[in-house]
């Protein structure tokens, strides 16, 4: 009964918060709420028992990339009449994307893909040790796999983002450190006021008196 | 109808309840001297008195403090988002609230004993990240705006050597729960064995809080105050107190991860006789002193030292540390034993 209600609550709000992503008018508003639907995911995961996900979900999704997205999205200049001009333009392109996942996931819901098997199965064990025992074991290989696949797009993205400009004071501390006394101090003699007083006096200079 | 709400749910629920603020109810209290304990330590260190005139000793001070920020007017700056800038400081208390949810205070001394006890207070932690960054935006003005920017970086990039210190612990404990990692530390805390790391945790968590020597979100020097310049009243009494919350939630994180919890350090007689709960709080407190005396000693970083700390040395020092740990426990055998299932 309550697991029932808090499925509906989450359901509930999360179908809303997808919706005022695409249409609220603010870019900011948008991952706002999309920031909100992956909460109401990860409850949803927690409801069949997947903590592991859920938690997941939260560190990876809400707290690293939604956090770009809002970074971004605020140093954006957008203009929003352009946006809402573009939003009939993209209109059935979106539709029929939409379109196509209802029809996939349907399919997969009254098919074999989504059989008994393999719904979640309540057991002593965590689930975070039963993920770690498939996906270091059965699935090593692919998850290798992936895991250099990230490691790719992120050389990717520095290559392209990097690059060396002349001109822009760096700290260079190996330099800094690597520096002797010798390269940049000199020690220079300078005499004393006295005896400089007496040096002029010897050489007949009345001049500054 | 009646059959569902005379339930044993309700009494559960009420159990709950009581439980949440028997935590709650003593945390702001310590989050209240917490502040005043900050101001008297870092007078002394600074041979000066600090607060001392309200009550005996100054104890009165953080009602008085509080007492004044409440008769203050909440003001909403012309051109601010009204309700981004309204729940940006409710946020980030409410944060700095829920994460206590799985702490461990004593053995079963626990609100919610979770499998994933130390991966909740991780994402908890880094949602911290939203209510600064949403107060920078919604006040409409260029210093909290650059405060909120540099917050984010910082704590997105201190994010990524903690979770892998965590790792570190985790492969030691054998186990994502909290009270299971404690237990874990029975013999030896893994701060000993796990030093380089827990110096890694512990200026990670600084910066991870916006305290000295990382406090650049909110330098005063160049900020003004940083995301919150705009906020007054209760609303900027909500910040300050998820500040100093989120600061003796770290606390605890790193006496459960490297402190060994509610454990005694060693399981002799004068000191098993004292309960398991009052070690925590006194561990909690050795942690915060030091907060407050790296405050009093250090002066800030630099933002580019920052970044290159986080991401340049702490980064690839405690990547090595997993795979040494890791390595170590694997030649010993000494891996904690999981069952597959």
């Amino acid at each position: 009964m309550i697991e029932a209600l808090f499925f509906y609550l989450f359901a509930g709000v999360m179908l809303a918060s997808g919706f005022m992503v695409v249409v609220s008018r603010n870019p900011v508003y948008s991952v706002l709420f999309l920031i909100l639907a992956f909460f109401n995911a990860a409850g949803m995961f927690v409801l069949i028992g997947a903590e592991f996900l859920a938690m997941l979900l939260v560190v990876v999704y809400v707290g690293a990339v939604a956090v770009l997205f809002l970074f971004v999205v605020m140093m954006l200049d957008i203009n929003f009449a352009e946006m809402r001009a573009g939003f009939q333009k993209y209109l059935p392109l979106g539709l029929i994307v939409g379109g196509i996942l209802v029809f996939e996931l349907v399919a997969a819901m009254y098919g074999d893909a989504f059989s008994k098997a393999s719904l979640p199965v309540a057991s002593e064990i965590p689930n975070t040790t039963q993920l770690g025992g498939v996906l270091y074991t059965k699935y090593a290989f692919l998850f290798q796999i992936s895991g250099l696949i990230l490691l790719v797009a992120m050389i990717g993205a520095i290559s392209l983002t990097m690059r060396k400009r002349v001109g822009v004071r760096r700290q260079s501390i190996a330099d800094q450190n690597s520096r002797r006394r010798e390269d940049v101090m000199e020690i220079v003699k300078m005499p004393s006021d006295k005896t400089k007083a007496k040096d002029d006096a010897a050489a007949g200079s009345v001049d500054d008196k | 109808m009646i059959e569902f709400l005379t339930q044993d749910w309700i009494l559960e629920l009420g159990w709950i309840v009581a439980k949440i603020m028997v935590v709650i109810g003593p945390l702001l209290i310590a989050v209240a001297y917490l502040t005043l304990a900050e101001r008297r330590v870092i007078g002394f260190m600074q041979l000066r008195k600090g607060p001392n005139v309200v009550g005996p000793f100054g104890l009165f001070q953080p009602f008085a403090d509080a007492l004044k920020l409440m008769a203050k007017e909440t003001i909403m700056p012309a051109g601010a988002n009204k309700v981004v800038f309204m729940i940006a400081p409710m946020l980030t208390f409410i944060l700095s609230l829920v994460a206590w949810a799985v702490i461990p205070f004593g053995e079963d001394l626990v609100i919610a004993d979770i499998n994933v006890g130390i991966l909740y207070l991780f994402a908890i932690s880094s949602l911290g990240v939203y209510g600064v960054i949403m107060a920078g935006w919604a006040s409409n003005s260029k210093y909290a705006f650059l405060g909120a920017l540099r917050s984010a970086a910082q704590m997105v990039s201190y994010e990524v050597s903690m979770g892998l210190v965590i790792i570190n612990v985790l492969l030691c404990a054998g186990s994502l729960n909290l009270s299971a990692i404690v237990e874990a530390q029975r013999g030896m805390w893994f701060a000993l064995p796990l030093l380089p790391m827990f110096i890694v945790f512990f200026i990670s968590t600084l910066a991870e809080t916006n305290r000295a020597p990382f406090d650049l979100p909110e330098g005063e020097s160049e900020l003004v105050a940083g995301y919150f310049v705009e906020y007054s009243s209760m609303s900027f009494a909500l910040f300050f107190l998820g500040e100093y919350a989120n600061m003796i939630l770290m606390s605890s994180m790193t006496v459960v991860l490297f402190l060994g919890g509610w454990l005694p350090p060693f399981d002799i007689w004068p000191l098993n006789i004292i309960p398991g709960p009052l070690w925590f709080i006194i561990k909690i407190m050795l942690v915060l002193f030091v907060f407050l005396w790296v405050r009093a000693t250090t002066p800030r970083y630099r933002y580019d030292q920052l970044m290159r700390l986080g991401w340049k040395i702490f980064l690839p020092f405690s990547l090595i540390y997993v795979v040494l740990t890791a390595g170590f426990l694997l030649v010993t055998d000494r891996l904690p034993s999981v069952a597959l299932g």
